[in-house]
């Protein structure tokens, strides 16, 4: 579906790609890594026709820098750092369904799942809006739409882990019609999405693997954690992920995270390490 | 054809919003105000009087300050886009790049035109309304002078603005190709000419490759069709042209140039790098 063949970039007079081949299939979830500097962005930037460059990308054998109205509008994208939009969110929502050809309510469907009123924030600039907001309303319009390839740079950084436990969702309903490519410079922030992970270095492919696909992107996990003694800042940080202490002195704490989420949450649990006592987390 | 109004639609609406554009209304709209509230329409000059006058010297200011405002906005237009990361979002959409580039031009030259013209319109409402003659010929003239005027600049301002990498250099570029062309109005000229060095023609045509110039001549030509201020150079313009030419060169290759222009810029936006 997705073809990378001997990509090359340069800058000036440094190689930002260094003859890149892939070869993507349909249904295939790619988790691309690699530290800043990569060349993660400048992939997915030619992925979209956005860069001029040597070699050649194709996606269901046409090229999108000469076909891309065709090819864009088969690609939903999310972009790492949300643009300064100067526009009212209404006509941001307006201008991406018109090109894109699809209904403006689905986009607002999406949103909502999300737990983002648009309604409320129709006439407000985009760039007015909080980083979570912005992120909800891009991931809105990616995925308000029918289409076959989503590009997702971190797309899940700005979200609370209740939003992100239904954006999980929302990715699991497409898991059978859309390819996915998935750029994070960690691995553990997507690893439970993907089913392939790509790692970039110095703008080559340094590692291609498939991963175990056996996390359920709908699944969540039961968690208890038993802490030593009370600590007010993780305290906070579980009540992020919304989960409760079940006792009086706050040691006991209790609550389901998504599937997914797990890795993510565990990073975070281990900065406390030394407070935790007992911990376990079991699959529902 | 979707695809341009929409990407218009969105240049138009950004730049209602934008600051530059109140200052840009204002600035036209508070022209042909204070034109009026300080009487021109009853002051005689050159055999000027009522709503003529107020034309002539509006269209004069307008020249003035018009070029430098469009030029300078416009260049922000492509590579302050760039600069900020909108383009990598919002080219990442099914957005062909002829509809993305040209509808941004379509947009903008709405939003640059429309103040000027719609000032210049308020004052021959006004004066139709106080009973003051309306030189219909000058007001149709003059209008489509400013159209072309707008179109010029906005032409050379898309150009800069898709040569540029960043807005600085833009800005930068764009204030360097107003001055050369202010300085060829008068001075630059004159000196090649007392020098000797260049024979009056060569100087009149070097004049004349200046849209600046063509529109200060084309607006002189209406209420002095000899041209008898502008001297020698009358004499090579009018037997080059005639008359009635020059006006027409006067629309003509103002617009051709603002479309060259914009045809180079979208040719070299649509060779390179996007974001």
């Amino acid at each position: 579906m997705i073809q990378f063949n001997n990509v090359a970039k340069t800058f000036r007079k440094a190689r930002v790609l260094d003859g890149i081949s892939l070869n993507i299939g349909i249904g295939e979830r790619v988790a691309l890594i690699g530290s800043n500097g990569a060349g993660k962005t400048t992939l997915i930037r030619c992925l979209l026709g956005e860069y001029t460059f040597d070699g050649t990308v194709s996606i269901n054998g046409l090229d999108p820098r000469g076909n891309r109205t065709a090819v864009l509008g088969k690609i939903g994208f999310v972009p790492q750092l949300p643009p300064p939009l100067k526009m009212p969110v209404g006509q941001l929502i307006e201008f991406s369904a018109s090109l894109c050809g699809t209904d403006p309510q689905r986009i607002h469907a999406i949103a909502k799942r999300l737990g983002l009123d648009l309604e409320a924030i129709l006439t407000r600039q985009f760039v007015r809006l909080s980083g979570g907001m912005k992120q909800k309303l891009l991931i809105s319009i990616a995925l308000g739409r029918d289409a076959q390839v989503l590009v997702m740079d971190e797309p899940a950084a700005n979200l609370d882990p209740e939003a992100r436990k239904i954006f999980f969702d929302l990715l699991a309903e497409r898991l059978n019609d859309a390819t996915m490519i998935i750029s994070s410079h960690r691995l553990d922030e997507v690893s439970a999405l993907v089913n392939r992970v790509i790692e970039m270095d110095m703008g080559k492919v340094v590692l291609d693997d498939k991963v175990a696909d056996d996390v359920s992107l709908t699944g969540t996990v039961s968690c208890r954690i038993l802490l030593k003694r009370f600590e007010p800042a993780f305290a906070k940080a579980l009540d992020g992920w919304r989960i409760a202490s079940v006792d009086d002195q706050q040691l006991e704490w209790q609550g389901e995270i998504a599937g997914p989420d797990r890795l993510r949450f565990l990073g975070i649990v281990s900065r406390y390490t030394a407070l935790v006592a007992d911990l376990s987390l079991a699959e529902r | 054809m979707k695809q341009l109004w929409l990407t218009a639609k969105l240049d138009i609406v950004e730049s209602l919003r934008a600051r530059w554009f109140q200052i840009y209304t204002l600035v036209f709209g508070g022209i042909v105000a204070l034109l009026f509230v300080f009487g021109l329409t009853e002051s005689r000059v050159l055999g000027f009087i009522g709503l003529s006058r107020l034309l002539v010297t509006y269209i004069q200011l307008t020249m003035a300050i018009l070029p430098i405002f469009v030029l300078i906005t416009t260049v922000r237009s492509v590579a302050g886009d760039r600069e900020a990361g909108v383009f990598e979002y919002l080219l990442s959409l099914p957005v062909s790049l002829s509809a993305w580039f040209w509808g941004k031009i379509v947009g903008r030259y709405i939003v640059v035109f429309a103040p000027v013209f719609l000032a210049m319109l308020g004052a021959v409402i006004w004066a139709t309304i106080a009973g003051i003659e309306v030189p219909w010929d000058m007001f149709g003239y003059y209008t489509a002078l400013l159209a072309v005027m707008a179109m010029c600049f906005l032409g050379i301002g898309m150009l800069i603005s898709s040569v540029a990498r960043s807005t600085d250099m833009a800005q930068g570029a764009a204030f360097m190709v107003w001055l050369v062309l202010l300085l060829f109005l008068d001075l630059i000229l004159l000196g090649v000419m007392i020098q000797g060095k260049v024979a009056p023609e060569v100087a009149v045509t070097l004049a004349l490759a200046n849209p600046l110039q063509v529109f200060r001549t084309a607006a002189l030509a209406l209420f002095d069709p000899q041209l008898i201020v502008l001297g020698p150079s009358a004499y090579v313009i009018l037997d080059l042209f005639g008359a009635a030419g020059y006006k027409v060169f006067a629309l003509a290759y103002p617009a051709a140039l603002g479309l060259l222009s914009a045809t180079a810029g979208y040719l070299l936006f649509r060779r390179g790098d996007l974001p």
